[in-house]
């Protein structure tokens, strides 16, 4: 199991196993490591643990969070790594980890929001209570629909006879453009919205936010600016 | 006009090959499926899987309707595509429920479907597809993995991934729920692309960057670069059975409808 050692001034003050899968870290009484210093902020940073895995995150803290001397926000922890908070030192050691190789490829499993799904013989010595809350909070969101991950967007025109139309994007798959000229689809991925050039004349290409679009689909962020075929558009989240 | 290939190898360390691959060229259909569960039930679950989809999109295809109600976000192969994932995961389903050597059996799928100058990509877990495009390597599908939503949450760039313990949990599979929710979309597919689906036995051992080499330098030879990856897989380790379906776009196969209809009148 991994755990935390808290050294201040190079002595040792507590040590900390990791085995909820949540540990907050701050200056206030009701943290899990309680570092009661005036440069520590009340809740300053959290350290989550999935399996063998722990990702330190900073809690938006007055002074910051450093891993091996660089700020961090998020931060997924390798054995030896050195978390300074204020002046006090944490250090996360993972005997998992070090030990390498063995696990790397073990096989595949499963986890679910449900339990009820989890194989049986699939290595479950390693799965540890973290994973049963967490892990399943995780696996209920990774199992979102690809229309709630990529959420619902529309495309407002913005220049020429037709400034001020909005076409809601409802298809999976929507071509905009004039045959001949220029035509480009937005294709619905779990990630979001990407633009694709399907036909270019005469060296012209679409372009999203002044960049243009080859072989390779750009990603549309909210409020975007698409050009195909001469025709400008915002590209609309909601 | 597409061309196919398809391979499915062992690899260096597994007793049993639990990939399954499948195609069929004249209806536009390629599956693949890696197979979880022991006693030989990530190999049932993953040939149960291929073969239900294979078999049954090509039957029903012939009969498909001409276009979805407007309403309908997907296009009718689309959701002809998601019925049959549907049905092979009752099948997976119900076998493990009443046979008990077959317990807690599941199967990753990615299943790619070419019709009318698009295709519908459909998956469920960590199989991939990809797509080269002018040179450029493309991950088209995302990851039903603990790992994928640990890296959009920000905790880990795909790099320090690789390293992670955590890499071989899925959160979707195939077979282990009595109902399953796949992923579904749509693409273009133009003349001159190249279409990956492989299982994690090759992207767990060769980078992208060595998949997009290699697909650029044989992809004119659609079986001798199935060849080549297989060897690189198992050349870096071969630490997982790898499989891989290649499709070549040769020329344009429009069929009943144009996209010409689809079209705002914005740009008229």
């Amino acid at each position: 199991m991994a755990k935390l050692t808290l050294s201040f001034n190079d002595r040792i003050v507590a040590e900390y196993e990791l085995d909820k899968e949540q540990m907050t870290i701050g200056r206030k009484a009701d943290n899990d490591v309680q570092i009661d210093n005036l440069a520590v902020s009340g809740h300053h940073a959290r350290i989550l643990t999935i399996l063998n895995d722990s990702f330190l995150e900073d809690q938006n803290s007055t002074n910051g969070t450093f891993v091996n001397g660089a700020p961090i926000k998020k931060h997924a922890l390798q054995d030896g790594d050195a978390i300074m908070i204020g002046k006090h030192l944490l250090t996360y050691s993972n005997e998992a980890a070090s030990r390498g190789g063995d696990n790397d490829f073990e096989r595949t499993m499963v986890i679910r929001p449900d339990t009820k799904g989890m194989p049986e013989n699939s290595g479950s010595e390693s799965v540890d209570r973290s994973v049963e809350a967490l892990g399943q909070q995780i696996a209920a969101e990774s199992d979102r629909s690809v229309e709630q991950a990529a959420g619902r967007a529309r495309v407002r025109v913005v220049s020429g006879a037709n400034a001020g139309k909005e076409l809601e994007l409802k298809k999976a798959l929507t071509t905009l453009g004039k045959p001949g000229v220029q035509v480009a689809a937005i294709t619905r991925r779990a990630q979001g919205y990407f633009l694709i050039e399907i036909e270019a004349k005469d060296g012209g290409h679409p372009s999203v936010d002044g960049q243009q679009v080859g072989s390779e689909a750009i990603r549309l962020d909210n409020e975007s600016v698409i050009e195909v075929a001469g025709v400008r558009m915002e590209f609309l989240l909601s | 006009m597409l061309v196919f290939a398809e391979r499915s190898d062992t690899g260096r360390k597994r007793p049993h090959n639990e990939d399954r691959v499948g195609t069929d060229p004249s209806h536009g259909i390629a599956v693949l499926a890696d197979g979880m569960g022991g006693h030989k039930g990530g190999e049932i679950a993953s040939a149960l899987a291929v073969e239900t989809v294979t078999r049954e999109l090509a039957t029903r295809l012939p009969g498909i309707a001409t276009e979805s109600p407007d309403d309908e976000a997907y296009a009718p192969e689309s959701l002809l595509t998601r019925d049959v994932v549907h049905e092979a995961n009752t099948i997976v389903y119900e076998t493990a429920r009443t046979q008990p050597q077959y317990e807690g059996m599941g199967t990753t799928l990615v299943v790619a479907l070419f019709y009318d100058d698009r295709l519908t990509l459909a998956h469920v877990g960590d199989s991939r597809a990809y797509r080269l495009r002018g040179g450029q390597l493309e991950q088209l599908t995302r990851d039903h993995t603990l790992m994928q939503e640990l890296i959009d949450r920000g905790f880990y760039t795909p790099e320090e991934a690789r390293a992670s313990l955590n890499r071989n949990i899925v959160t979707r599979a195939l077979g282990i729920e009595e109902s399953v929710n796949a992923d579904l979309q749509e693409e273009i597919a133009l003349p001159g692309d190249l279409y990956l689906l492989c299982s994690d036995g090759l992207n767990d051992m060769v980078d992208d960057e060595a998949i997009r080499l290699t697909l650029d330098k044989f992809g004119d030879n659609l079986e001798e670069a199935a060849d080549q990856l297989i060897e690189e897989a198992n050349g870096n380790g071969g630490q997982d059975n790898v499989s891989v379906v290649l499709a070549r776009v040769i020329k344009p196969f429009p069929c009943r409808r144009s996209w010409f209809r689809r079209f705002v009148d914005w740009f008229q």
